[in-house]
Formats: structure tokens, sequence, C-alpha cells
């Protein structure tokens, strides 16, 4: 009998703590991750009466039919109400599919835009690097025989490809605010993941697989990219961040990189 | 229909034969028993070393050093140990603990009582599926005593961290051990299931159609089929796994890779081919983990309300629709894998789709409450426990079923709040109900009602303490199986949750003592159970507590009831027993 108000204590606490958003999202800093806020509160609103309303059910009926002499009804159920519930319940969680749908195609099935700049991702135990085209806009060719990390060339590039002579190699993701971006991932060895927390987006990066991810961030700030998916015992320290700045700085910053050559 | 006569065995006599190599269904189901709770103890060690080192991940502990002498040098778990203690947590939880007492425990024991069988189809199967068990635990913890230790891929085992032996410590003998010790469980596992669905098909006694069967039988029975099938998957994928390890294949392993400095010989495999043959198997696992717990609560609401199961036919569709849909989810585990973005969709309706069964399930469960006279022993404490944690862990998957939300939570800590609140809890939760509510019957004593009842409180409200801020480190970002959360300035902030998850994971653990202490002693020295302590309908409360080794002492019971025929208007008592005669609800006057 104790369990109800137990059970209804727990409901309001759990309820106020996903209410006061104490641990929460950063703000988002895309359009994408304004339509994802909108369907993730939808879906809380959603879960959230159901959850209110079950637990407190379950509590009034701990609390009203305990045993206090009375005899128990008897009832195999109510046809009626088995498909008002189980119709509403269909009804809520395919709405809720639909309505994220459009986010899902928007980012995974939408027409790529072509003046997407292209930026090369290559995750490592233990290490994201990133490369961008140049001044030239070609990637140079690369081979796994060429690698060396120790000598600043994780990605492998090979001396013979003029192409790759202008390549900037990076530690960390720089991008141009207000642009989008198509960043082109591979992994070198084992499943690695690139995450944003402000992008609300994150992939999983495959070897054996070239994936594109677009995104287009609209805000500047640097934002870390925690690996996501276990890659071995370094996972934990699998860092690096996404700077975005102003279009212009984002010029300064190339010219400087490829002045440095 | 006349039952189909088992082959008549005598008792068995000696102490090997008795308690050892049993061919009785009913120490068989014991033995299950007393494997996960020895299976348990390991997973829950494991997982309070794992929540100290979040917290202190640069502490010196002299006993780590004595244990893991390379791993633990000076005391300091690395993170390979951390990764290392976390496979096994999760291995050891899901396969020897989930998989085995709520089918192989208490349905071993239970299935065939319930349907008025003397014995399982293949008592002999039975024992083998056992020690096989046995067998494959041992080699399990056998990995964490080799060279590099037990396996750090997780107990998900994803290639290529699982197929190059390079790519850690512990990717080595401790890995291949792991594949071998579940390609053994998956042949227990597919020995077990062939017996529960032969058994439950062709021995019901007469008068037990299917539209009779207690709610556990039928879960049983559903979990029987899943493991059948996604077993043998399993079993294949970990087969093309130890060959890519060993036998130089590439199933697994795509060319152009690289790992120490050294490029692999390995092409034309792909990471993604595990992980569908995995999944494929391992969401029907977590079905397989608690559709037992289902049946238990179900039998355990209507047993302590006095009232029938709220829709009965519906819960049999519903355990069902579960078991089908169960074989077409298996992609959102993948949303976020590199896998079609179309496969994402269809994954994520058929993912909706199966929260329709389940919710079916919740409803009526809270139906077969209302209107009731509740008896609050502690096995229907789990049971109400159970139902809260259920609704709980189930939402957490309305978000996760989403591929568009599953852009953020896919391997933060809301998918790990949302399953142990499912598996680590509810689903233990129908564990500790079936113990309390079935002990009288095994050991012929009652437990103890106090110590249950605090035992129960404490663990219900430190479940929740550990569980539900995992959903909120989620929404924070909180990346998982992470062994240390000193790298990232997102993460620094979230420490107070985990100190605050740590300190309640140390109190639920205590207060589990009280539970192993209750079940020891009662089982010397509770109070004599009768034949029937609930006055329970189903056949189990039919024969002695505990029952002969043949179960019904020669006799072929004649069931003319449903399951759960309580507080039937007009009847003499609240109950009708699913053997009583057909006239129990209006018996004819008799004259003084």
């Amino acid at each position: 009998m104790l369990l109800a108000p137990i059970v209804w204590v727990l409901t309001v606490v759990i309820i106020y703590f996903f209410a006061s958003k104490i641990w929460w999202f950063p703000p988002p800093i895309s359009q994408h991750g304004l339509a994802y806020d909108e369907q993730f509160m939808r879906t809380l609103v959603v879960t959230g009466i159901i959850f209110f309303f079950a637990q407190f059910a379950l509590g009034w009926a701990i609390f009203r039919y305990r045993d206090d002499g009375r005899r128990a009804s008897h009832s195999h159920g109510n046809n009626k109400w088995e498909t008002i519930w189980t119709s509403a319940t269909a009804i809520l969680f395919v709405g809720l599919v639909l309505t994220g749908t459009k986010i899902w195609v928007a980012v995974h099935l939408s027409e790529p835009d072509p003046n997407a700049i292209p930026i090369e991702l290559m995750a490592k135990q233990f290490a994201f690097s990133f490369r961008y085209p140049g001044p030239d806009g070609k990637f140079g060719a690369t081979d796994l025989t060429q690698v060396n990390d120790a000598a600043g060339n994780p990605f492998g590039l090979v001396d013979k490809d003029p192409a790759g002579k202008d390549d900037i190699v990076s530690a960390s993701l720089k991008v141009p605010a207000g642009k989008p971006i198509k960043l082109i991932m591979h992994s070198r060895d084992v499943i690695h993941n690139f995450f944003v927390r402000e992008l609300r987006l994150k992939q999983d990066i495959v070897p054996g697989m070239e994936i594109p991810l677009y995104f287009q961030a609209d805000t500047p700030g640097t934002y870390e990219i925690p690996c996501s998916e276990l890659c071995g015992l370094g996972h934990f320290q699998m860092r690096s961040t996404m700077q975005v700045m102003a279009e212009a700085d984002f010029e300064k910053w190339k010219q400087e990189q490829a002045a440095n050559k | 229909m006349s039952a189909p006569v088992v082959h008549a065995h005598h008792a068995p006599q000696g102490f090997i034969r008795k308690y050892v190599f049993s061919l009785d269904h009913k120490v068989i189901g014991i033995q299950y028993y007393f494997l996960a709770l020895f299976s348990v103890l390991i997973g829950m060690s494991l997982s309070l070393l794992m929540r100290f080192h979040m917290v202190h991940p640069d502490a010196k502990v002299a006993w780590f050093a004595h244990l893991w002498p390379t791993a633990a040098q000076g005391g300091i778990m690395t993170p390979e140990l951390y990764l290392s203690l976390m496979t096994m947590h999760g291995t050891i939880m899901v396969f020897f603990v989930l998989t085995t007492a709520p089918q192989s425990g208490f349905g071993n024991y239970f299935l065939p009582i319930q349907i008025g069988a003397e014995d399982m189809a293949f008592p002999v199967l039975n024992m083998l599926s056992f020690w096989t068990t046995l067998v494959a635990l041992v080699v399990m913890v056998s990995a964490f005593f080799v060279q590099g230790g037990a396996p750090l891929a997780g107990w998900t085992a994803y290639p290529p961290l699982s197929a190059v032996p390079q790519t850690g410590p512990g990717e080595g003998l401790g890995q291949t051990l792991w594949i071998v010790s579940i390609a053994i469980f998956c042949g227990a596992s597919l020995m077990g299931a062939i017996n529960f669905i032969a058994t439950l098909i062709d021995l019901r006694c007469q008068g037990m159609s299917l539209m009779r069967l207690p709610l556990t039988c039928w879960t049983w029975f559903v979990t029987a089929i899943l493991a059948l099938l996604g077993f043998a998957v399993l079993l294949a994928a970990g087969v093309l796994l130890i060959l890519d390890r060993s036998a130089g294949t590439s199933f697994f392993i795509p060319a152009g890779l690289m790992v120490s400095d050294q490029i692999l010989n390995h092409k034309g495999g792909s990471p993604l081919l595990w992980q569908h043959l995995f999944w494929f198997f391992g969401h029907p696992e977590v079905y397989i983990a608690i559709l037992p717990g289902m049946g238990v609560t179900s039998q355990l609401l209507a047993t302590f309300s006095r009232k029938a199961v709220y829709g009965y036919r519906a819960m049999v569709y519903a355990i069902l629709s579960i078991g089908f849909l169960g074989f077409m989810v298996w992609g959102h585990h993948m949303f976020m894998s590199g896998m079609s973005p179309y496969s994402a969709m269809a994954f994520s309706v058929l993912t909706m789709a199966i929260g329709v069964p389940s919710a079916i399930k919740t409803f009526n469960w809270i139906g077969t409450l209302w209107g009731g006279k509740i008896h609050f022993t502690t096995a229907m404490m789990f049971a109400l426990g159970f139902v809260s944690l259920f609704v709980t862990g189930g939402l957490s998957g309305i978000f996760l079923g989403q591929p568009a939300l599953d852009l953020y939570f896919h391997d933060t800590y809301f998918v790990v709040g949302h399953f142990h609140m499912i598996m680590g809890v509810a689903a233990i939760f129908g564990m500790f109900a079936g113990t309390f509510y079935w002990f009288p019957k095994m050991f012929g004593r009652m437990m103890n009602e106090t110590l249950g009842k605090i035992h129960f409180y404490v663990t219900f409200v430190g479940v929740y303490a550990i569980f539900t801020p995992m959903h909120y480190l989620g929404i924070a970002g909180n990346p998982r199986r992470y062994s240390d959360f000193t790298n990232f300035d997102f993460l620094g902030k979230l420490l107070p949750v985990h100190n605050f998850m740590t300190q309640a994971a140390y109190g639920t653990a205590a207060i589990q003592i009280l539970f192993f202490i209750n079940l020891f002693w009662s089982m010397k020295y509770g109070k004599k159970a009768p034949m029937n302590p609930w006055n329970a309908t189903t056949l189990e409360w039919t024969i002695p507590s505990p029952p002969p080794f043949d179960n019904f002492g020669g006799q072929h019971p004649v069931v003319n009831h449903g399951p759960y025929e309580y507080s039937v208007p007009g009847a003499p008592r609240d109950f009708i027993m699913q053997t009583d005669p057909p006239d129990a609800a209006n018996p004819p006057a008799t004259s003084h």
C-alpha cells in the first residue's frame, strides 16, 4: 500500500527533472537542430502524459483496491476499452514517427547541395583528422602505405600527386558559419562515430565505407566532438573540436594554412 | 483428447542421480536458477567496479593490483581493464542471468507442471542443456585469466574491433574464448528451446487447451521459439567471426585497414554484416529476457488481486505479436550504422508497432488490478514494481525508435538507461517475483515476508535512483562506454550525476544481501508451506510442496477451467482451480 505514494512521488520527481531542464541539450546551432528539438519536445510531451497517467493509475489501483474486506469484481476484460487504448496508442506512436520522418529525410535522403564544401574526415584509434582540398579544390590521392602519423601525414597523402600538395590537414574541424558542408568520412581501423551535440547529428564511421554527412552550422563557436562508438581503450579520450567561424575568418584560416606549406 | 503417456521413469536413486546429473525438470530448473544467481553476483560486482572507476578514474586500490597485475599496475584501473569489466558485465548479465533463470529456471520447473505433465518431452536433452550452459559459463569466466585478459569490445563485439586481435588488449585469446563460450551457450539454448516447444505442443493434459494455458506458459512457449530462431543466427555469426580471427577469412573485415601501424591483409568484408546478424539475434534476445517476466507478472497480479487477468485473449495475441514483430525490428539498433536510410524508416515503423502490444499488456495489467482485492505479499510487490518499471523503461523506447531522434541519442546514456530499466530492472523484478511466488512450491517452505518487503522497497527506490538519471545524462549528450569523463568540458559538468548514481548503486547492491539471507535461511528454516499458500488456481498448486519426482504421483490431471477463475459470482470460494469439477461455479446443493 505504501507503494502507491512511492510510485507517485517518483513520478513527480522524474517529471520535475525533465521539465526543469537541469541536465539538457546544449542550444542548437542549426535549422536541423531547431527541428530536432521540436520533435523531441513532441515526443517528450506525449510520453510524459502517458508516463504520468500510467504511473498514476497504477498507484491509484494499488491504493483504492487494497484488500479491505470487499469481494473483487468479476471481469474478464472489456473489448471496447481494449480497442480504444490500443488505437490511441497506435495512432500516437505512428504519428510521432511520421512527424519525425521529415527530419530524417532532410538529413539522409535529400538532394545533396552541389555547393556543399567538401571536407574529409579520417578516424583512427584514437584521433580524428580532417582534410581540406586546398586552393586547387581537389583532394590529393592517398595510399595506406604512405601513412605516417608521426610526420603529420595521417591520410597517407602520396608525394607524387601534385593535387595533394596544397591539401590542408587539421586535427580539428573548421567550418564557415551558414554554409552547407559535406563531411566525407572514412575510418582506418575500427568503427568510430562523429558526434556534435549542438548540431544534433551523429554518424558511425565504418571502415570500408565512405559515408557523407551534410550539415550547416549557423552559430559561431567551438564545439566538442566525442567519439561515439566503442573503438578500443582510448575511446574515452578520442576528442576533437568543431570551430564554426564567420566566412571571412574561415577564408583567412585557409589562406594561413596554405601559406604555411 | 487424452494426454500422451510420457515414458515412465522410476524415482531416481543416489545423490548424483538425484541432484547432480538429474533428468528431473525440477532439479534442472533449480540448477539453472543457481547458475543465474552465481552469475548475477559476478555481474553485479563488475558493475560496482565500473561505477567506482567512472567517478574515481585515478584511484589507487591495492587489491586491484593483486587481481590484475598488468591491467591495474600500481592499483590503478586502466581504461582497457574498465572496458573488459564492462564487456563481461553485459555478457554475463544478458546471457547467464536473463536468458537462464526466467526461461530455463522457472520455465523448466513449472512449464511441465502447469500443463499437467510428468516432465519435459526430452529429459536427457534437458540435462545436457544445463551442463552445456555451465561449460559455457566456465569458458566465459576463463577469459579473465588468460594473457591479455577478457575482451573489451562490449557484449555486442562489433568487428573490426572484435575481429582483429591487434586492436586492443583482451582482443586476443580473451575475445576468442568469449566467442567460443557464446557458441556453446547457443547450443545449450537450442536444446532447451526444442524441449520447451515440443513439451508445450505435445504434453498438455486432458482439458488443457491452448486458451486455458496460464500466461506464464504462453510466454515460455513464445520465448522458446524466439530462442530457437535467434540463437541459430548468433551461432552462425560467431563461427564467421572466429574464422575471420583465425582462418584468414574476411566476412566482416574490409580492405584498407591499418592497425598498430600494420596494414592488414583482409579484403571484401563488411562490418555491417556482423551487426545485422548479431542484432537479428539480439533483438529477439531482449524479448527472451522480458517475456517470461511479463508472464509471471500477469499470473501474480491475477492471483493477488483475486481477479482474472483482464483481457486474457488480448494478452495472448500481444505475446504472439511481440514475438513475431520482435524479429522485424533489429535495425533499430543500427540507425546510425551507415545502413540504408530507407531501411531505417521501415525498421522505425515496425518498432513503433511493437510498442502497441506492449502498451496493451500494460493497460491490461492495470485493468487486472482495477476492482480487485489486493493482497500485498512480497511476490505481489515485485509484480507491481515490474509494471511501474516496464512503463518507465518502455517509454524511453519511443524516443530511440525514431531515427530522427536517434541522431543524438544513439550511443549515449539515454540508451543505457533504457535497456537497464527494462532488462536490468524490470526483468530482474520478474525473477524476484517468481522466486517469492514459487519458493513455497519448490522448497516446501515460506520465505520471510518482512525481509522480503524491506528488500523490495529499498531495491525499488534504489533502481529508480540508479537508472533514471541516465536519461538526463543522455539528453546532455553523455556518450556510453567511456571509462572516464575528465577529457571533455561538457562531461566534467555531469560528474555529480555520476556520483549520485554510484552511491545509489552501492546502496542498492548492499540491500541484496537481505534477499540472499532470506533465500538461503528460508530453505532450511522457513515456515512449512501448505500445498496452496496463495489460494491460486493453476496446476502447480494442486500437488504437494515440494512435488514428488513425477509431479502428479502417477495421476493424469484433467482440466475443466481457465487459468484465472477468481471471484466468480456464485462460487463458494473466491477461486476455482483449473482441475475443479466443471460445475464448481454453481455446485449442486448438498443436503445435510
